[in-house]
């Protein structure tokens, strides 16, 4: 009887990284209200302007090289091979935490050009927004750090378990750094 | 086919066995991972349906609280003279006894307990007790999934509930009072520590109550949508889905989309109050001194709470709408009436609810032009809600109803949709408005259509899948004692506010007696107060009636008591974790195949005959 059920596959995408990305929409969503916020306010007046510094563009491109590294070790997981792989996950840590020093910078150099977290709003937004967004990517490092634990101490081997939590991590990773871009842009072009 | 009806468990039993699958569940051994201590089975559980368990009761023990907060401020409104000495025990300083003798109830705390009441039934009782409850049990049961996409989360979203309930409950025995500005929060009430008592401590609880809250939720929401999309059984195509699991996804997705919303507006509120930013604050002269806050908007957090806060009350009636259509549909023998039109108004409902939250702002100070667009989505909405009584009526309407309990609540649940959604009509124009804001109107209008009616979705759903629960019936003649009384004490409570708004008498004011156009409502006040302790009463029955039939009610003697046609009732009477003995079954027609052929009712794991066509709302 088994065999005249039609076995479709309807799961075309993993149940788990299914319910990642709807976490991702909500976190999009929490995002979305702080910059709205953001653009009712700033119409409101009393809105000082100032620039960003340069520090917050460094650790862009530190988030983006982070991306990258990942994404390739994930590539050499796939091909076996065990130096590259460990070693990008490696870098792919170290850019992450980079980031969040250069994040860290970036605000004592608000704070040195007199944005203060309570001068203005205009300020405000920019220390909670970014402070918000660095709070995921501690939740992101977690997600790393693990995954760089499980490089270093399990065997080398392909599996669809070990594909699919690769797979999440770097999911998660991808959308922490392009939430982070468009944070930025949202930020300088306003 | 003539088999079916006349051996409907052993052919069942074939039949799923035939043309369910096998998915290996009952290969691995489970049994240890999720019953078999204490525990993990009535803890810690990662059952869904034991979480749905737990979310219910967890959901009654906040009704009840909730209720007798407002039996509290109710009996302030309609017996403002009288001695409250009597429930100093309880209150304790929140009662003054004055030199006679004569105790009154203390005026901030009487905001204390209006706020409560709103935070609690809102968001424990009539979310996680309504929606946690039934989405828990019946997106898995229906769908023929053997759990939640993920158990782990589930727990999780069960726990982080529990928790927020925790701090919240914890707040009330603050020496400064619970929170009190409204459920709303508006600030500067709840951004500033030193505004009112309970602004400090209180409001810092509440605050760190809801933002667990919101995790939970949003962990729920997550399981929801993911489950509802990837683990449906073979042949559970959308569109033959029951309109619970619709109401239950649409739900879910607005639940996700808006609660981070929520989250946004707390946090900028926390930084106000914490480490002294100007979000929300503008210039403040407050207690003989001037604050450094420069330029906030209060509106700013407006828009950010009612951005939630709109879609929250359909967060709240859809699932009790989705319980109801099912309700009825199988109390009275026929197809749900345009089962794709509901569909369809459930989606257009959800999306409405995202564009008209400023509704709740016109008296705020926003721009009276915007607001005209806000006036005209909000008045759309009746659309869709028309379109769903509509089709609950043509339902009904020739149908051969069976009078039992859940179908009596499933029918007051439409009747006071009506009412209540009526006033809707009055109060979404900006322009009656001006005049109908912020007065008992509004009271009346909410608690009929989001408040008693939600109860009555809710009721008509802990009636109906309490068999599936408990594998025993509640008590039929206690549950239509609690119906009649509730329905008549409802209206009883709420109608005559529509009065009392219309002539202006303003929301959350804790006396009117120096008010003299308002004198000649003391009766009324005092007939709102005694219906109140009635229908409260009335629940009390209904949780005796609850926990009694979990020990020593009427034992379900079939798998299908009702003659459904849903998925839940192929499991065994008592279903372990899995939910099917063996195969799960495969889905072969919609839900609502009532009647149809000469056949009282076809379940959905029945095959089509030869030279059926399937049936489509």
């Amino acid at each position: 009887m088994e065999a005249t059920i039609p076995q479709t596959k309807r799961n075309k995408i993993h149940p788990k990284k299914f319910a990642l990305w709807i976490a991702c929409a909500s976190m999009a969503m929490m995002f979305a209200a702080f910059t709205s916020a953001y653009i009712v306010r700033q119409a409101a007046g009393n809105w000082l302007e100032f620039r960003l510094p340069n520090l917050f563009y460094y650790s862009t491109a530190t988030i983006i090289l982070s991306s990258i590294t990942l994404h390739a070790s994930y590539y050499f997981f796939n091909r076996n091979n065990t130096v590259l792989y460990r070693g990008l996950l490696l870098v792919t840590l170290i850019l992450g935490l980079s980031f969040l020093v250069l994040q860290y910078q970036g605000w004592e150099a608000l704070n040195a050009i007199g944005v203060e977290l309570t001068t203005n709003p205009s300020g405000s937004f920019v220390y909670v927004i970014s402070g918000v967004h660095a709070a995921h990517i501690l939740g992101g490092l977690g997600a790393l750090i693990l995954a760089v634990i499980h490089a270093f101490i399990l065997p080398h081997k392909v599996t669809e378990a070990r594909q699919l939590r690769f797979e999440l991590t770097y999911n998660f990773w991808h959308f922490l750094g392009l939430l982070w871009i468009y944070l930025l842009l949202f930020f300088t072009l306003q | 086919m003539a088999s079916v009806t006349v051996q409907p468990k052993t052919t069942d039993d074939i039949l799923i066995e035939e043309l369910g699958y096998d998915d290996h569940f009952h290969e691995h051994h489970h049994g240890d991972k999720y019953q078999s201590g204490f525990i993990s089975k009535y803890v810690f559980s990662m059952d869904h349906k034991m979480i749905a368990k737990q979310f219910l009761i967890t959901g009654m023990f906040w009704a009840v609280i909730g209720a007798l907060m407002s039996l509290v401020f109710r009996l302030q409104l309609g017996f403002p003279q009288e001695d409250m000495a009597w429930i100093k025990p309880i209150l304790g300083q929140w009662i003054t006894v004055n030199d006679a003798g004569i105790g009154s109830l203390d005026p901030n705390f009487y905001y204390a307990l209006v706020t409560m009441h709103g935070t609690i039934l809102v968001f424990f009782v009539l979310t996680a007790g309504l929606s946690g409850t039934f989405s828990n049990l019946l997106i898995p049961l229906q769908l023929g999934a053997r759990d939640m996409a993920s158990p782990m989360l589930n727990m999780m979203s069960y726990w982080f509930f529990f928790l927020s309930g925790l701090i919240m409950f914890f707040s009330l025995f603050l020496s400064t009072g619970p929170f009190s500005g409204g459920w709303t929060a508006y600030p500067p009430l709840s951004a500033l520590p030193q505004a009112s008592s309970g602004s400090g401590a209180g409001m810092t609880l509440w605050t760190f109550s809801l933002v667990f809250f919101v995790v939970s939720v949003l962990l729920g929401g997550i399981n929801y949508i993911t489950t509802v999309l990837n683990l449906r059984t073979q042949g559970m195509s959308l569109w033959r889905m029951p309109l619970t699991i619709w109401t239950f996804f649409v739900t879910a997705i607005l639940g996700l989309l808006s609660f981070p919303v929520l989250v946004s507006a707390f946090f900028l509120m926390i930084c106000d109050r914490e480490l002294g930013t100007s979000f929300y604050l503008s210039e403040i002269f407050i207690g003989g001194e001037a604050l450094d806050h420069v330029g906030g908007s209060p509106i700013l957090y407006q828009h950010l709470f009612w951005f939630l806060g709109h879609p929250e009350v359909y967060i709240i009636i859809l699932p009790a709408m989705g319980i109801v259509s099912e309700v009825l549909s199988v109390h009275s023998r026929k197809p749900i009436f345009g089962y794709k039109a509901m569909v369809y108004s459930v989606l257009a409902i959800g999306f409405l609810a995202f564009i008209v939250w400023a509704h709740h702002m016109f008296m705020s100070g926003v721009n009276p032009f915007i607001s005209n667009f806000f006036v005209l989505f909000t008045l759309i909405i009746a659309v869709p809600s028309a379109v769903k009584v509509f089709n609950w009526i043509t339902t009904l309407y020739g149908g051969n109803i069976r009078f039992t309990v859940p179908a009596l609540f499933g029918i007051g649940f439409v009747s006071l949709f009506i009412s209540g959604g009526l006033t809707g009509i009055f109060l979404g124009n900006s322009a009656i408005d001006i005049f109908m804001h912020d007065t008992y109107f509004v009271v009346a209008h909410f608690h009929i259509v989001m408040g008693v009616a939600a109860f009555f979705g809710m009721y008509a759903g802990v009636y109906h899948w309490f068999p599936k629960m408990y594998g025993r019936f509640m008590n039929a003649t206690l549950g239509k004692i609690h119906f009649w009384g509730t329905l008549i004490g409802a209206y009883a409570i709420f109608w005559p506010m529509h009065y009392l708004g219309m002539a202006g008498v303003p929301r959350r004011y804790y006396k009117f007696d120096t008010f003299d156009s308002f004198s000649h409502f003391a009766d009324m006040n005092k007939f709102i107060t005694v219906a109140a302790v009635i229908v409260f009463a009335l629940q009390v029955l209904m949780i005796i009636n609850f926990f009694y039939s979990i020990w020593f009610g009427k034992k379900v003697e079939s798998k299908n008591p009702w003659k459904a046609n849903t998925l839940e009732w192929t499991t065994p009477i008592n279903p372990g974790h899995g939910n099917w003995e063996g195969n799960i079954p495969t889905v072969q027609r919609w839900a609502y195949d009532y009647g149809k052929d000469g056949k009282d009712y076809i379940p959905q794991h029945i095959p089509l005959q030869e030279g059926e066509t399937e049936s489509h709302g």
